[in-house]
């Protein structure tokens, strides 16, 4: 039989467009490293986004079951690159809630301001690169401009710009240099009138606004269930940070110290009145609001560094003694949550009563962040996809591990 | 809520499927027989003064020694602990799961151990899952897309075993 | 003027003459004022240049033609190929300086100024690769279409009065037109790339161009309306004097309307916040994705080149093109170097040179446009598609109807032009403003110069 024309088959054969797969990386440049994700698309329209990872995969875990936990450091500088300072720092607590250490005053109050400022650093790369992902370059020179600030204090306290392996167990592995202090007041007080040159570029940006307000918006029930944490979960208006609700291992380390957790309640946020206010647009879980989310911390952790650096040199004592490299373990099991700039960093060691632990497992916070991409790109178009992607500030460092 | 009482409401409610404890460790921690596991993670998750709605992590851990001599002086038989770290964002307190699986299912080396999947209960547990499939060699029943997460689709091995041997060659590629 | 039309009419007959046929055909016509004929002393526009060598090196036809149009291309191709080597040395210094860097400092010695040599150096060296997937023919013209089509609306710019490739009485619209034409180019890169990013680039840069195009002409007309005309050479004569006389100040339509028209310019230009056809945070690098070498600096020229073009446009529709915002050729060099020098006004050095200086005015006016484009591209992020077609039609578009009608009502009805310093003429030479090519008298004019233009104009039609 001939096909006629009133036929409706035909007409949706005409009208019909081919769908689409096109492979975003893992070569792609804002796919924030060696992310591949396969997008089926409608002309511009994303019907569905398929994240393929572990191209950065470098078995850091099954490297941890043949290294000592001090040998190992250096791998967790590894996985998110951008804060190896609190990865440091996560590691060093689970290994040190495994021995049943406890740590010198003087210690506590150093890590406190050297992982702040790791977090400043971390948190302006991810809006950095945010902004290139929508599209403005400035931005990403203006974070840089100031991250390079704090590598140099870095530098100057370790040696080391990126991979740091300061932290360690038993405390870090030097005190913190004459005249330190003084430089790090000193760019905290540049820095501060910085972050509004920040908010005016990006924040309150009418077109930054349109790109970011109302797309890939993630309900609080679905972050908590996907288990994004950090800034995602709290840009979801989640009340919920380990620096607060963590193990007491962990906040026994910001005892004294004031601070307010960055998230909206009663839609405000702690310093609304202060910084740019929330655009109507926005929708809280939005894009938007994970980027506040992390510029509010940035102005949260210069505080904490603040009060770190009072509370450090009034303290008495030494900075710790690293644990010794071969030292034994107890035979056990220890898990810890720290709240890394990107979400929740779990370590998890088990030791068999050797110095080599048996099995070493690194619970990463951009790995779930991720997860749940495929849920928000969803009906978005691909415009979206890179601001979506970007506003998770993912490291595939950490992802891959 | 103190380990002893949670651990006596789960005996309560579930029996036998609550299959031992260890209340002084550093992280105090409740075995879960397999079959139990769904009902145990809905009933923590789903209770209102409990409200585990956070799973932080699944581990799979190998217990089993490659070197013959070694392993006549450890005192477990070989077998795959998978430990699930739970937490909840509203009543800020943790729990540790574990589940004790054979090695191989039937003991016939190649067959997969068999636990039934968590991600009705927590979606985060589907990438989690799959990256203990990936690397431990754990098949979860019930999973939606139980594939490779980080190692290649066509990769041979479960890296994460104690036995695992790295291949000579991948696709021309130099293993060892 | 038409005949038949006298000064003073009322407004009814004004409306109806707005609608006889034959108005629309005029600006076809080739005008020339009184003012125009002054200037041709020196003028290197195609066709007196042709009656040089026909008449006084005695050249056949063909010759003449052949070897102005060669010439003509020579120097338009120089302007635009060292225009963009100019610019992306000029485009990563003003980059560099709003980014808190320094940008290129080392090649050449000084400021890096040779830096786009050597870039251009290295991209003839590299591989001209052809993807397996590509078509190659297509693939291998595509950046040619686009810079053929870039530098094709040079020819009808003029850089001075007279100072022009060809001079055309519908260069507005040919330069619209041909400006459109580069969307060949990228479309067929795009689809030729055999690339999805490609693809997408493509496309988006169709849909872009296609709905930009709309506002921008009916931006184009206003500037337009005020002269009558639409050779760019009268437009740009008609604002002659202080810049008072600058179509954009000319009445409130006429302001708004060119905030509009170089937003769309810049989106027809594809250059941030709208460069979507090779936004490289989502399509990789859009639709030259798989170009490499010297067909993707054919690209680059051709996105520079444009961008030259737009601003040059915007220069002469609204800031008055050659004429300085003080009067240079009526009123300032000229009559004070011929005062000093005992010459006359019309003294073909004395019009060289003050051509000169128009030219240089206008580039310079056009190279501050090009800079306010980098200054946006580095400040702002990108738009999305649909936000980009929403601005195009949602705001561009009904901003420039609305202007266009605005403007049509103050033609209609001068006195209530809330803006009156276009009114007042200052420094303008008389011949320039009075004579008009089209429909509707701005302002009173003498019976002498209505009479001097009907003949000027029947003189052309007899030959």
């Amino acid at each position: 039989m001939a096909t006629r024309l009133e036929d409706p088959r035909v007409v949706e054969f005409d009208v019909r467009t081919d769908e689409m797969l096109v492979n975003m990386g893992p070569q792609h440049p804002s796919t924030h490293g060696v992310l591949r994700l396969v997008l089926r698309t409608d002309g511009e329209v994303v019907s569905e986004v398929q994240p393929h990872i572990g191209y950065l995969h470098r078995c850091a875990e099954k490297i941890g079951e043949n290294l000592t936990p001090r040998q190992w450091i250096p791998y967790t500088d590894r996985m998110d690159y951008l804060a190896g300072m609190n990865m440091n720092l996560g590691w060093s607590l689970t290994v040190e809630k495994l021995l049943r250490y406890e740590l010198p005053e003087k210690a506590r109050h150093l890590r406190v301001i050297i992982c702040e400022l790791g977090r400043i650093a971390s948190h302006l790369v991810g809006m950095g690169a945010y902004g290139l992902d929508l599209g403005t370059f400035s931005p990403f020179l203006y974070a840089f401009r100031e991250r390079e600030k704090i590598l140099d204090l870095f530098e100057e306290a370790c040696g080391a710009r990126l991979t740091y392996s300061y932290i360690c167990p038993g405390g870090a592995t030097a005190d913190l240099p004459k005249g330190w202090l003084q430089k790090c007041e000193k760019f905290l007080d540049e820095f501060a009138p910085v972050i509004d040159e920040y908010h005016a570029l990006l924040t309150t940006n009418a077109i930054f606004i349109k790109r970011t307000a109302g797309i890939g918006i993630l309900p609080a029930e679905m972050a908590i269930d996907y288990g994004c944490s950090g800034p995602v979960l709290r840009g979801s208006g989640v009340d919920f940070d380990l620096r607060r609700d963590g193990e007491p291992r962990y906040t026994s380390m910001y005892d004294g110290y004031a601070f307010e957790v960055v998230v909206q309640k009663d839609g405000h946020y702690p310093r609304d009145h202060k910084y740019p206010p929330v655009p109507k647009e926005a929708v809280l879980g939005d894009c938007w609001h994970r980027f506040y989310v992390r510029m509010l911390e940035v102005v949260q952790s210069m505080d904490l560094v603040r009060q770190g650096i009072e509370f450090y040199s009034r303290s008495k004592g030494d900075w710790g003694t690293p644990i010794k490299l071969n030292q034994k373990l107890p035979k056990g099991e220890a898990y810890l949550e720290t709240e890394a700039p990107r979400g929740q960093m779990g370590f998890y060691i088990v030791s068999d009563g050797s110095s080599i632990p048996w099995r070493v497992r690194a619970r990463s916070s951009s790995f779930c962040n991720l997860s749940v991409v495929s849920e928000l790109c969803r009906g978005c178009l691909i415009a979206d996809v890179p601001a979506i992607v970007g506003s998770l500030d993912i490291v595939m460092g950490e992802i891959d591990r | 809520m103190s380990g002893p009482i949670l651990l006596d409401r789960l005996k309560a409610q579930f029996g036998d499927k609550i299959t031992g404890a260890n209340l002084e460790a550093i992280d105090p921690w409740i075995e879960v027989a397999p079959e139990g596991l769904v009902e145990v993670c809905q009933y923590l998750k789903t209770q209102d003064d409990l409200q585990f709605n956070f799973l932080n992590c699944i581990t799979a851990v190998d217990y089993f020694e490659p070197d013959p001599k070694k392993a006549a002086k450890v005192e477990w038989k070989p077998h795959i602990e998978l430990v699930y770290h739970l937490s909840s964002t509203v009543k800020k307190h943790t729990l540790v799961l574990k589940v004790i699986l054979p090695r191989w299912k039937d003991d016939v080396p190649g067959q997969l151990p068999e636990v039934p999947s968590v991600t009705s209960v927590w979606k985060t547990a589907n990438w989690h899952e799959r990256e203990v499939y990936d690397l431990s060699g754990v098949r979860f029943i019930g999973h939606p897309d139980l594939r490779r997460i980080l190692c290649p689709e066509d990769w041979v091995g479960h890296p994460l075993r104690k036995d695992y041997e790295m291949p000579l060659e991948y696709h021309g590629i130099r293993g060892r | 003027m038409l005949p038949g039309v006298q000064v003073g009419q009322p407004v009814a007959h004004r409306l109806a003459y707005l609608w006889r046929a034959p108005a629309w055909g005029r600006p076809l016509l080739v005008e020339r004022s009184s003012w125009d004929r002054c200037r041709r002393g020196l003028s290197i526009e195609g066709n007196d240049v042709v009656e040089f060598f026909e008449a006084t090196l005695n050249w056949p036809s063909w010759l003449a033609w052949t070897a102005v149009a060669l010439i003509q291309c020579f120097l338009l191709i120089n302007l635009v190929a060292g225009g963009a080597l100019f610019f992306i040395w000029l485009e990563r210094k003003v980059a560099g300086r709003i980014q808190d860097r320094l940008g290129p400092t080392r090649v050449g010695g000084k400021f890096g100024w040779l830096q786009t040599l050597a870039d251009g150096i290295k991209l003839l060296a590299k591989e001209d690769i052809v993807p397996k997937e590509a078509d190659p023919f297509l693939f291998r013209m595509a950046p040619y279409v686009s810079f053929t089509a870039s530098f094709c609306g040079w020819l009808a710019l003029p850089f001075a009065d007279n100072w022009v490739g060809q001079r055309l009485n519908v260069a507005v619209f040919f330069i619209v037109a041909i400006v459109g034409l580069e969307v060949f180019g990228v479309i067929l890169a795009g689809y030729a790339s055999g690339s999805k990013w490609s693809l997408f680039g493509a496309m988006r840069e169709a849909a872009q161009v296609v709905s930009y195009e709309v506002p921008l002409g009916l931006c184009i007309v206003v500037p337009v309306m005020i002269a009558g005309s639409m050779d760019l050479v009268t437009i740009g004569n008609k604002q002659a004097g202080y810049f008072t006389n600058w179509f954009i100040f000319h009445d409130p339509a006429a302001f708004v309307v060119f905030w509009v028209y170089f937003t769309c310019a810049v989106a027809s230009v594809n250059r941030a916040p709208f460069d979507l056809a090779e936004a490289e945070s989502e399509l990789v690098a859009g639709f030259h994705t798989e170009y490499s070498g010297l067909r993707w600096s054919f690209f680059f020229m051709a996105e520079y080149g444009s961008m030259l073009l737009v601003s040059a446009l915007a220069a002469i529709l609204f800031f008055g093109g050659w004429h300085g915002p003080f009067p240079i050729i009526s009123q300032g060099l000229v009559p004070a170097l011929a005062a000093m020098t005992g010459a006359s006004v019309d003294s073909p050095v004395l019009v060289y040179l003050a051509n000169l200086a128009g030219c240089a005015n206008l580039i310079f006016k056009a190279v501050i446009g090009v800079t306010v484009m980098m200054w946006v591209r580095w400040t702002l992020p990108r738009l999305r598609i649909d936000q980009v077609l929403t601005t195009c039609l949602k705001y561009c578009v009904p901003l420039a109807a609305l202007c266009f009608l605005a403007e049509v009502w103050f033609q209609l009805y001068p006195h209530t032009n809330p803006m009156p310093l276009n009114r007042l003429q200052w420094g303008a030479p008389r011949a320039s403003i009075e004579v008009r090519e089209g429909w509707l008298p701005l302002s009173p004019v003498s019976p002498d110069d209505v009479q001097e233009a009907q003949l000027t104009h029947s003189q052309e039609h007899r030959g």
